[in-house]
């Protein structure tokens, strides 16, 4: 197009990388944060905190957390809130319990069952809030209420167990040693499976890192520099290499290890490249301009709500599955702990911001911290007291590098 | 007393490495009216809030002398109780309070902590007399429209001993009528002894108005000329520092087949359903054709446009919306965008941009399904339609990762017409295009709307300005209480007559 302009816009600077360095460090900063807590506790543990067992704790015992946080960013870059996810995994822990334990359904038709049962949960409290148009505080928070009524009424009151052990192995279970150990010097015997696949996965994400920079420079857009490039896969290896060594040193990868990293990696790629996660950032960064540009808003909300369900159907599912029993007072107040990991991985109150791989490391962090502070012995007042000024601090930080900006 | 009120000397203020103030001077005589001119990004509203404390002593450098002695404020509370008041252009009234609650709010008419009602009523009556607004003060502020709410805020500041009166583009919301009154009563404190500074793009009110005039640029004060017979075009070849020999780049019309008739539309509102707000309007575009449609604040103008596209207002629509000989479905966003249609909002930051994304993904935001394909996008391919967008249009931004938000007003503007170019519709319905944006970047826009008419498109051009529409339109409807009351070709329109169109009541 000719662009007759009258004070010489057509030579427009070109695009230069400073700004997108200065982005990346306030989005880096929950990163070093999280590897400041680690050392700290490492430290204060004498190691204990990265022993090989208690890495593998620390992943089993905080999964569902996880599971629910990566539902939770969701649902607030969404520019909603969800206080239902904790009831909703009771509810489904206790459906999972009934189909199983009390109709003897196969496992995997139960957990199917299930996760549908999630979805219709979450299907319910989307059309409220996206058709209907009541907050989704409120909708969530009569969801809470409702879906724990819901599970005594299931359950009878009463705890229903044991699963089957299938169930239980998704929870707790680890990997076969199908390929046996191998030596690794003065760490010992370690399960080769476990390392293979722990390099294939290394493999894998240089790879694509590799082809999407290629990608990039072939389209001439700006990228890292070749070292930063480099260091940043390194640092991803040697600390991806380091977990799996030690856990191949334990007892191999625990299940739910295998399937966090499928959902973390899925929902990672699903919310930056696919139509429907554009439309959830640009819904919550701005309703209106959203529905102007021709973004079916309702059906989103909708659909980002029974996701929410689903995930915490999972969840549900796999927290039944550890204690082998599903009671009613499961998953108490774990919607606290998925908001505060979103908000700890970087999520802005208002919506349009946030990151998959931002609420893990939230979530995360608040893993560490229980357990480095069980380890040292503190008691649990301590911990909640810790856990809630890590979550202002996190959010403190955020907002001060945005006035800043 | 000396002769100047006020005398800023070698102001610069700098933001995380950007110079947006560099050496800027500026006085004030006492009694005077000040206008201060320059484009978007000139520094205008950063000397000002450099002036009012919002930017705190020592964040800046240079010296600020208020009646005769040195300022270092530290805040708004501090200019404002040497006198100095400032008005922003968002207004910052609590709508919910009474126009009383307003006027005192931070400043309670209060024996002991509670307040004196009695006294704050009254006292708000007098003030509202003094600006010459005539409502009750126990009235919310919600249920005055922006010029008497314009209103509010001088009140206000006259209720704090106000010797210099700062204005921040206080006529850019209103219509004429709430304009001159504005403009009058400006005229009326200058008489009661009260300085104003007032920040404005409408050259035509500042020439009439101002005693004399600043103009800025790129952060740097370039003239102070008395405006006893400055011409609009003196001012505006300052702010951009060359001469416009036309405010409108030329353009020979090439004028197709008719491509969208919009029939018999009514549109009711949805907080009255009993109330018509559009009454059974008909218009139609032409291939190449920019179409006008001028009407007065209220006359339906946003109202018939947004209903129109998606039925994004109103209730009680009916009508038929007619392209190339056939009726189109237009009933969601989505269908209307199917068929060829693209609405640009007058209100860019509420309805129109992602703020706290970058360019790029505003730029695609409307039409990620051509770039993507099964339900992915492809980023690559949006990075490169972002990068020909900010070529093409000019849009100056440091990166098309830049977030929207920190972009000027011009450039936000080109990023939402880029939004809509790449969804390649037929037909472009644009509401005020050029509203607060500065006269460079205006002739940027119009040269834009230009290009897509060359390419065969409908232009459907909403504006408050009737030098706009008739510096930019092929023919021009007027609008009035919802109902078309006149169309007028290029040779024949003048203002004269549009604004008889515009002021046409039901009953003539």
């Amino acid at each position: 197009m000719t662009t007759k302009t009258a004070p010489s816009p057509a030579a427009a600077p070109p695009s230069t990388p400073s700004s997108r360095i200065s982005i990346n460090l306030r989005q880096s900063g929950i990163y070093v944060a999280f590897a400041l807590i680690v050392v700290l506790f490492a430290f204060l543990t004498d190691g204990a905190l990265l022993q090989p067992q208690n890495i593998s704790n620390i992943i089993v015992q905080n999964s569902y957390v996880l599971i629910l946080a990566i539902g939770m960013i969701l649902v607030i870059i969404g520019g909603h809130i969800d206080l239902s996810v904790g009831s909703t995994v009771a509810l489904t822990g206790a459906i999972c319990a009934v189909l199983t334990v009390q109709w003897g359904l196969p496992w995997p038709i139960a957990v199917l069952l299930t996760l549908v049962a999630g979805a219709i949960i979450g299907a319910a409290q989307g059309y409220w809030i996206a058709y209907f148009g009541i907050p989704a505080f409120i909708v969530t928070l009569a969801g809470m209420l409702v879906f724990r009524a819901l599970t005594l009424t299931t359950l009878g009151n009463q705890g229903i167990g044991p699963f089957p052990d299938e169930i239980r192995s998704l929870s707790n279970g680890f990997t076969g040693g199908y390929l046996g150990n191998i030596g690794l010097g003065p760490l010992g015997g370690a399960d080769l499976v476990s390392l293979l696949a722990g390099l294939v996965f290394v493999a894998a994400f240089a790879l694509s890192q590799w082809r999407k920079r290629a990608a990039r420079l072939g389209y001439g857009q700006t990228v890292d520099p070749m070292p930063l490039f480099v260091l940043k896969i390194l640092g991803v290896g040697v600390v991806v290499m380091a977990v799996v060594v030690q856990l191949a040193r334990f007892r191999n990868l625990p299940w739910v290890l295998v399937l966090l990293a499928i959902l973390a990696m899925g929902y990672s790629f699903m919310a930056n490249n696919s139509v429907f996660g554009r439309h959830i950032y640009s819904i919550g960064g701005n309703l209106q301009a959203a529905t102007l540009s021709g973004v079916k808003v309702k059906a989103v909300t909708f659909w980002v709500f029974v996701n929410m369900g689903v995930l915490a159907a999972l969840a549900g599912v796999i927290f039944a599955g550890r204690l082998n029993q599903a009671g009613p007072t499961a998953g108490m107040a774990f919607e606290l702990d998925a908001i505060a990991a979103a908000f700890i991985g970087g999520a802005a109150v208002q919506g349009g911001v946030g990151k998959v791989v931002g609420a893990i490391t939230g979530g995360l962090i608040m893993g560490v911290i229980n357990n480095g502070m069980s380890l040292i012995g503190a008691p649990s007042e301590q911990v909640m007291l810790v856990k809630g000024l890590v979550l202002l601090a996190a959010v403190a930080y955020d907002v001060w590098t945005k006035r800043r900006a | 007393m000396s002769e100047e009120i006020l005398v800023m000397r070698g102001i610069t203020k700098r933001f995380a490495g950007v110079t947006a103030l560099h050496d800027v001077s500026l006085s004030v005589r006492r009694g005077e009216i000040h206008a201060i001119c320059g484009e978007n990004g000139a520094g205008k509203s950063t000397l000002m809030k450099v002036l009012s404390g919002v930017h705190p002593h020592g964040t800046y450098d240079g010296e600020i002398v208020f009646n005769g002695e040195p300022c270092a404020f530290h805040g708004v509370r501090d200019s404002e109780r040497r006198g100095i008041v400032i008005i922003h252009q968002e207004l910052a009234l609590c709508g919910q309070l009474s126009v009383a609650e307003n006027l005192f709010l931070g400043n309670e008419r209060a024996r002991r902590g509670f307040i004196d009602w009695n006294r704050t009523n009254h006292e708000a009556q007098a003030l509202l007399d003094r600006v010459g607004l005539r409502e009750n003060p126990t009235t919310p502020v919600n249920d005055l429209g922006v010029g008497k709410q314009q209103l509010v805020e001088i009140a206000k500041a006259l209720s704090k001993e106000v010797s210099l009166l700062i204005l921040d583009e206080p006529t850019a919301a209103l219509n004429d009528d709430d304009s001159q009154h504005l403009l009058d009563l400006l005229d009326g404190l200058r008489e009661d002894g009260i300085t104003s500074v007032i920040i404005s793009h409408k050259l035509n009110e500042v020439t009439r108005i101002a005693d004399t005039v600043t103009v800025l640029r790129d952060g740097k004060t370039i003239e102070t000329l008395p405006a006893a017979g400055l011409s609009e075009e003196r001012i505006i070849s300052g702010m951009v520092g060359r001469d416009l020999e036309h405010r409108f780049p030329p353009r020979t019309p090439d004028i197709g087949d008719e491509v969208l008739r919009i029939e018999d539309w009514t549109v009711h509102s949805p907080a009255q359903p009993d109330r018509v707000v559009v009454d059974r309007a008909t218009l139609s575009l032409r291939r190449g054709e920019i179409v006008g449609l001028a009407g007065l604040m209220g006359a339906g103008r946003t109202e018939l446009a947004m209903s129109v596209f998606g039925r994004s207002y109103g209730v009680g629509i009916s009508g038929r919306v007619v392209k190339d000989g056939a009726e189109i479905d237009t009933r969601t966003v989505q269908a209307a965008i199917r068929n060829g249609l693209a609405y640009v909002s007058e209100d860019r930051k509420r309805y129109g941009l992602n703020l706290i994304e970058g360019v790029q993904r505003n730029v695609s935001a409307a039409a990620l399904g051509k770039l993507s394909s099964r339900g992915w996008v492809n980023e690559n391919e949006e990075f490169t339609v972002a990068e020909r967008f900010r070529r093409s249009m000019g849009i100056r931004t440091p990166a098309v990762s830049t977030q929207v938000g920190t972009l000027s007003g011009g450039n936000q503007q080109k990023v939402v017409l880029a939004k809509w170019m790449f969804t390649d519709p037929d037909v472009l319905i644009l509401d005020e295009p050029t509203r607060g944006i500065d006269v460079g970047a205006k002739y940027e826009i119009y040269s834009i709307i230009n290009d897509l008419a060359a390419q065969g498109k409908a232009v459907l051009v909403i504006s408050s300005e009737l030098p706009e529409l008739l510096g930019l339109c092929d023919r021009i409807y007027a609008l009035s209480e919802g109902r078309i009351t006149g169309e007028a070709d290029r040779a024949e329109a003048t203002q004269e007559r549009l604004m008889q169109y515009m002021t046409r009541g039901q009953n003539s």
